[in-house]
């Protein structure tokens, strides 16, 4: 019974909502470049440099929001990187996205390396700090999991319900979810193919960016290497899982977040029996069920990593 | 019909010697025409005579190398579709540009509201639609998702998004090619509302019959050139045929004959959901010698299933499938084969041959585990290209050598090659599907005199085509498949065009009449 308590307590579900911040920011950005067609496996390497970005603004004097202004940039100039050869020039986005996912994780430890040669443990910053919504943040075991987090998170939410808005609501949303299922419609109705996709992995890769900012800034006070740790790679099996749906994603994203808390918890709670990479191994193990079970019924943007030629025969 | 023949109407469209090269290809050469208002102007071509070409150009998809676009008296600037439907111009393409996981509604509306406005005016778009379809009978559901509709609906769909935009010419491309004789109707009533109210339209195609009646004046487009120029009153089919081929080419005679013993019998088969359109619900067929069956119906409702389950490539769910008596317990592609099945793919490119690979490996594709082309698990590639060069003179394939590869040749030397494979050791069953799609009229005639000859020395031979007067032509008998249902077989000539069309339409099934009895 143990292992069942433990979902009763605030702390877990605390815990859930931390983790599952970044997820959220991070596939949302994912899910805005999927609905336009463009994959983008950069994200692992976006997150990484969003989350060095972010944290070194801050360790250099500036303030916590200018941390998160950088990151987004830092993960629009990605890509726009990744949009420049997926798009116009048409490459391969699985082999684009994978160079970039490399070139910004590499780029970002050498800047790490020269900005902070003599450091031997990771130097801190003061993070955002957690404050409660009153009245909201008072309602039984979920209030205070959903309404006593710090800024950012406030802002994961803010997000989703601001992308779904936009992607079914507005004009420019109905053209990034056409541009994604099929591009003449979109040339034919006079709308630039290349500057609606371009547009949408720009603003993509700057939530992930600030999902990666997320860990450095909110969860953690300090960068260290491997810290995105396939945190990228989740979010984009969570857009799968989400059905390319914002509202299925941030579902995934607690969900997988709720998994990975449990784990942690249930580790200590069975004491050491069984070896603790079972337990690690256990939210992944329960995705791929997850994708197994949802992801096969899933209709994908038809023009999906398709690349588009205006003229071409 | 229409109001072309006024002196007054006003000059909407003109185009000055367009050309257009594709590397070696000249697409368009030194096109010239003007459009009138009120007037519909047919443009008839041969498949690859640069119509398509010629109206990409027009709207801004492509960019012609020389000449230029004027609407209204006022240039186009080129490769800018916008400003091509800016200055009321609107295209419905052969292939839909419709996003099929959104909205009817969605997308008619798609770019015409300000792109960063905060909110999309959904009732303003229902409103207008609403109108337009009462006012032009084009009915449509706004809010059916586009994956959900028929062709004709999303025909209807793309002839609202352009009238959405307040266009002012028309570009239909092969508008029928997709479509049921009575949808056809439909399209054409729907025509003349528009050119009563002024638009104007350009109808491309290359049925004689339709551009006939639905046009004042035809252009017709030869190998890049408009070769001809006729007001549609002073002319005939028989004059135009000529310009658009530049020759006469003889369609063959058929003999009739009667069929001899069943080669192939399916009963009950049904098949899973996945050849992509309708699945085979519990169908009984039988291909007789020496008889060609003609399979007509909408394309999606289950010709795929049943030409997939022919050729072997898909295994029958229920149902048994005899041939010559036997019943074939383990059927595939491989056993498909070996009961002397030639197969001529619907997708010649996507499946009937490797484009990236020689003449000589297509053509044994289907035979090369055989004795005649391999010893001991090696190719005998002397015997191979024999077997090339043979199809390659036999069947007057024009190509530079056995070793050129197949995506350099021509649809129509394509197709000769897999009519050279697949007749090959004279099958005794001939899955035909599609045989003529997208070939030129020579071409075409050239398939149906080989057809016609295996028939003549008694193959028994399935004719999927949604080209229907391609199946009346040729089919000894009539079959009409309507969502994976088979209708009962009429002999030539028993139906009429509009009664086949009805069942197309999926009217006149055993089970409607007991429904009504």
């Amino acid at each position: 019974m143990e292992a069942f308590d433990i979902l009763l307590t605030t702390s877990f579900w605390v815990a859930a909502i931390r983790i599952a911040s970044p997820l959220i920011f991070a596939t949302m950005g994912e899910l805005i470049c999927e609905r336009a067609g463009v994959l983008n496996l950069g994200i692992e390497g976006i997150m990484t440099a969003g989350a060095f970005a972010g944290w070194i603004t801050v360790y250099a004097g500036g303030d916590l929001w200018l941390g998160v202004a950088v990151a987004a940039l830092t993960g629009v100039a990605f890509g726009l990187l990744h949009g420049f050869l997926t798009v116009p020039l048409g490459l391969s986005q699985h082999v684009t996205g994978i160079g970039i996912t490399l070139l910004a994780t590499s780029l970002t430890y050498f800047t790490y390396r020269v900005s902070l040669p003599e450091v031997t443990s990771p130097p801190k910053i003061e993070p955002f700090q957690p404050f409660a919504i009153p009245g909201l943040s008072e309602i039984p075991l979920i209030g205070h999991a959903l309404f006593n987090q710090t800024p950012l998170t406030y802002l994961a939410y803010v997000t989703v319900a601001l992308v779904a808005w936009v992607l079914y609501r507005t004009p420019v949303g109905i053209a990034v979810r056409a541009v994604g299922e099929n591009p003449a419609a979109v040339e034919a109705q006079g709308i630039s193919v290349t500057a609606m996709r371009m547009g949408a992995v720009a603003v993509g890769s700057a939530l992930m960016a600030v999902g990666g900012a997320f860990l450095t800034m909110s969860a953690f006070n300090s960068f260290f290497f491997e810290m995105i740790n396939g945190r990228g790679w989740i979010c984009i099996a969570l857009v799968v899982f989400g059905s390319w749906r914002p509202g299925k994603a941030l579902i995934g994203a607690i969900l997988f977040a709720a998994f990975d808390a449990y784990q942690v918890r249930l580790q200590q709670v069975t004491g050491g029996v069984i070896p603790y990479q079972i337990f690690l191994m256990l939210p992944y193990v329960l995705s791929i069920l997850a994708l197994i079970v949802v992801a096969r019924r899933a209709t994908y943007p038809k023009a999906l990593m398709v690349p588009y030629q205006k003229g071409e025969r | 019909m229409g109001a072309g023949g006024g002196a007054e109407a006003e000059t909407v469209l003109r185009l000055s010697n367009i050309t257009k090269r594709f590397g070696p290809l000249t697409a368009n050469d030194s096109v010239s025409f003007e459009l009138k208002r009120g007037e519909v102007i047919a443009l008839l071509g041969e498949n690859g005579a640069g119509k398509t070409t010629l109206m990409n150009i027009l709207f801004g998809h492509y960019v012609a190398d020389e000449g230029t676009v004027e609407a209204l008296g006022k240039a186009l600037p080129p490769g800018d579709p916008r400003a091509a439907l800016d200055a009321g111009i609107g295209m419905v393409h052969q292939h839909f540009t419709l996003a099929d996981q959104m909205t009817v509604l969605e997308n008619i509306a798609l770019g015409t509201q300000k792109l960063f406005a905060p909110r999309f005016d959904r009732a303003k778009a229902l409103a207008r639609i609403e109108e337009l379809s009462r006012d032009f009978g084009l009915e449509v559901r706004a809010n059916a998702q586009v994956s959900d509709l028929s062709v004709g609906e999303r025909q209807r769909v793309e002839i609202l998004k352009a009238l959405y935009r307040d266009a002012r010419v028309l570009i239909l491309d092969e508008p029928t090619a997709v479509l049921t004789p009575i949808e056809t109707e439909a399209l054409f009533t729907t025509l003349k509302k528009l050119v009563a109210t002024g638009l104007s339209v350009i109808f491309i195609s290359h049925k004689l019959n339709e551009v006939m009646a639905v046009s004042d004046r035809l252009l017709v487009l030869r190998s890049g050139k408009i070769s001809g120029e006729r007001r549609t009153a002073d002319t005939n089919r028989g004059e135009l045929a000529a310009l658009m081929v530049g020759e006469t080419i003889k369609e063959p005679e058929v003999v009739e004959h009667s069929p001899g013993d069943t080669v192939i019998a399916l009963a009950g088969v049904s098949t899973a959901g996945r050849a992509g359109g309708a699945p085979l619900d519990a169908i009984d067929l039988v291909l007789r010698e020496g008889e060609i069956t003609g399979l007509a119906g909408v394309s999606g409702n289950g010709q795929a299933a049943l030409a997939a389950l022919i050729a072997g490539t898909m295994k029958p769910e229920t149902g048994t499938i005899t041939i010559r008596g036997e019943t074939v317990a383990d059927w595939s592609a491989r056993a498909a084969l070996a009961h002397r099945i030639g197969r001529i793919p619907e997708d010649r490119h996507a499946t009937g041959m490797i484009g990236d690979m020689s003449v000589t490996e297509n053509v044994i594709s289907e035979a090369y585990r055989s004795p005649r082309f391999s010893r001991m698990g090696l190719l005998d590639w002397k015997a191979a290209e024999d077997f090339a060069q043979a199809i390659i003179r036999d069947y007057d394939v024009k190509c530079p050598s056995p070793n050129a590869r197949v995506r350099l040749l021509s649809g129509g030397n394509m197709q000769k090659l897999i009519l050279g494979r697949a007749f090959d050791g004279e099958p005794q069953v001939i899955l035909a599907n599609q045989p003529t799609r997208g070939l030129d009229v020579g071409a075409v005639a050239y398939v149906h005199t080989k057809l016609l000859e295996a028939r003549a020395r008694g193959a028994a031979i399935l004719l999927i085509s949604e080209d229907l007067d391609e199946v009346l032509a040729l089919a000894d008998r009539v079959i009409v498949i309507s969502k994976g249902k088979l209708s009962p077989p009429s002999k030539r000539g028993e139906l009429s065009v509009r009664e086949i069309g009805e069942r197309m339409a999926g009217h006149g099934f055993t089970e409607e009449v007991s429904d009504a009895a």
